[in-house]
């Protein structure tokens, strides 16, 4: 059996890979896998917490987050698809129609 | 590993939500059955179930419920932001059906999804459990998404719904792995568990866990609350997004967003006062000052006020600085009297603006004073308001915020604040220079204004001024909501 630490160190860098492909990439769909990729980061340390303490509280989280991302998901995909009706584009290079 | 245990079900301590719920679910099917192009019925029906929910809210002052286990707390705390959120929800529907006939995207489903926003607000001001606060949250903001898309054919919306989105996701991730990280160290989820903890082994204000999980549920709320650094979605999101919701997410989630912060950082974190309030302090200070210098060359009203709605969270943030009784209150009212302004602002937005955004800036406000003399002086009232000058309701919130701040030692703060909001009568009088002192360019259309607006011009601008000329009862409202 691996420690905890182990996990949280794993999830820890899942979490910095999400943040950097969300700050790097510049295809909205890829950005939001990387936002996905994040809240699955933060799954795996409540996993590992609820195992390691006992406590299943940790693990009920896991399930709502699970929901909501399918949900935010819905939404998000449905905004993408309505501005690339406009646009022909879901480079976030492209969405600048406002500016200072 | 435990079994679960069913907690303790108190249907009363979730009432409100569930009355609103019921009615936004109902709505949606009526919406459908029911046919013709004129929705603005919905509109109304919305009010009726956000005033049967808003007293079902307030039947509840002065006897807390507590359910599910310690989950969910409706004391007079949720209660009084239960009722910012209620009157905020309202004002902007009041405000909608004109302007979604105008741009044609008057469909249905816009007044449900309010309401649902609504719902998660009030989740938010009633969770004592971290799962409950992120549930709110998220309610709240998908529906948010949706709202600030809503304009589908209007490219800007589009964008702003994509954005708010794709930020709004990105900074939930991070409240996420800072609650995480707290329920780690901590070993639950409870506000109350956390603050048993914390007490019982004060050596946890060292371990790097917490302290990382701490400092990311700031940063998450941050983000809702469009503070500084973390603002730079807030101009883009309220120009783009369609003007009533501008109004709806500029007082509503703002103030749930406070509501949640508030909860979490002062009842879990008592024990890292000291450090939660430099890193306050600093954020305070950055908020008003960003938000200031930046609308000071604004041109777009829409995106004025949205620096603008990021420098009042400034304002709010002298007051949680400051951490104490009157600082929790001041943010209580200065959150009421915000959304009154504000919305009142943007009603008048809505009535001067035409069809795709058209009539947006400072300079299409030329001459209004001597066209149309009352929409105005209304819209002057407003403006003081947001000025911070005597005898409207903003001057008394932040009266009230910046004395909180000297009473706690932050007497520079205070200094800050006060020149900050100098420095923003430049942009709000500018706006009232155009209408009073320069000539319409073209000559004004003017498309008559509707019984809804004029309903919620009045609202807005009675309370304004009454917040304003006695705001002693609803101080002490406030002062009761605090009992911590």
């Amino acid at each position: 059996m691996l420690a905890l630490e182990n996990y949280l160190v794993l999830s820890a860098i899942l979490f910095s890979i999400g943040t950097i492909g969300v700050l790097t990439r510049r295809n909205a769909i890829v950005i939001f896998m990387c936002v996905e990729m994040m809240l699955n980061a933060v799954n795996l340390t409540l996993v590992a917490f609820s195992r390691y303490l006992g406590n299943i509280d940790g693990q009920v989280f896991v399930f709502f987050i699970m929901t909501v991302a399918a949900a935010e998901a819905a939404v998000g995909l449905a905004l993408m698809i309505a501005f690339y009706k406009n646009r022909e584009s879901i480079d976030v290079e492209d969405i600048n129609m406002m500016k200072l | 590993m435990e079994t679960i245990a069913m907690p303790a079900v108190n249907i009363a301590s979730i009432m409100p939500e569930c009355i609103l719920s019921v009615v936004a679910m109902v709505l949606l099917l009526v919406n459908v059955f029911v046919p013709g192009k004129d929705k603005g019925y919905l509109g109304w029906l919305s009010i009726v179930g956000l005033a049967v929910t808003a007293a079902s809210v307030v039947s509840g002052w002065g006897a807390p419920q507590m359910g599910f286990g310690g989950a969910v707390m409706q004391d007079n705390f949720a209660i009084f932001f239960k009722v910012i959120f209620l009157i905020s929800a309202g004002l902007a529907i009041l405000i909608s059906d004109r302007y979604m006939v105008q741009e044609d995207c008057n469909q249905g489903e816009l007044y449900p999804l309010i309401l649902f926003s609504t719902v998660g607000m009030m989740l938010m001001a009633s969770g004592t459990d971290l799962m409950v606060i992120f549930l709110g949250l998220e309610v709240l903001s998908v529906s948010l998404y949706v709202l600030a898309g809503w304009n589908r054919e209007n490219i800007k919306s589009n964008e702003a719904g994509l954005k708010y989105f794709l930020l709004g996701a990105f900074s939930t991730g991070f409240l996420l792995y800072g609650m995480a990280l707290t329920y780690g160290a901590t070993g639950t989820t409870k506000l109350a568990g956390i603050q048993n903890h914390v007490m019982a082994t004060p050596a946890i204000a060292a371990n790097p866990i917490f302290v990382v999980g701490m400092l990311l549920i700031a940063v998450g709320f941050s983000f809702k609350i469009a503070a500084a650094p973390f603002h730079m979605w807030t101009p883009d999101v309220y120009e783009g997004a369609p003007t009533p919701m501008t109004a709806f997410m500029s007082a509503g989630p703002k103030a749930a967003g406070f509501a949640a912060f508030l909860r979490v950082m002062i009842f879990a974190f008592p024990m890292l006062g000291h450090n939660l309030t430099e890193l306050l302090w600093i954020l305070a200070v950055l908020t008003m000052t960003v938000g200031n210098i930046i609308a000071l060359s604004q041109d777009n009203i829409k995106r004025m006020l949205a620096y603008s709605s990021i420098a009042h969270a400034g304002y709010a943030l002298v007051g949680f600085t400051a951490l104490n009784r009157e600082g929790i209150a001041g943010i209580l009212f200065y959150m009421l009297s915000y959304a009154f302004m504000n919305i009142g602002a943007f009603a008048v937005i809505v009535l001067v603006g035409k069809k795709g955004e058209k009539n947006g800036t400072v300079q299409d406000f030329a001459g209004l004073g001597y066209k149309k003399p009352v929409l105005a002086v209304l819209f002057s009232v407003f403006l003081f308001s947001l000025a911070g000058m005597p005898p409207t309701a903003g001057f008394i919130g932040k009266f009230y915020l910046f004395s909180a701040a000297i009473k706690s030692g932050y007497t520079g703060l205070a200094i800050i604040g006060v020149l900050n909001s100098a420095a923003s009568v430049y942009y709000y009088l500018r706006v009232m220079v155009f209408m009073y002192m320069k000539d319409a360019q073209e000559d004004f259309e003017w498309a008559g204004v509707t019984a809804p607006i004029a309903l919620c011009l009045l609202v807005t601008v009675v309370a304004t001024l009454v917040m304003g000329v006695v705001p002693g009862t609803i101080l002490e409202l406030a002062q009761k909501a605090v009992q911590f």
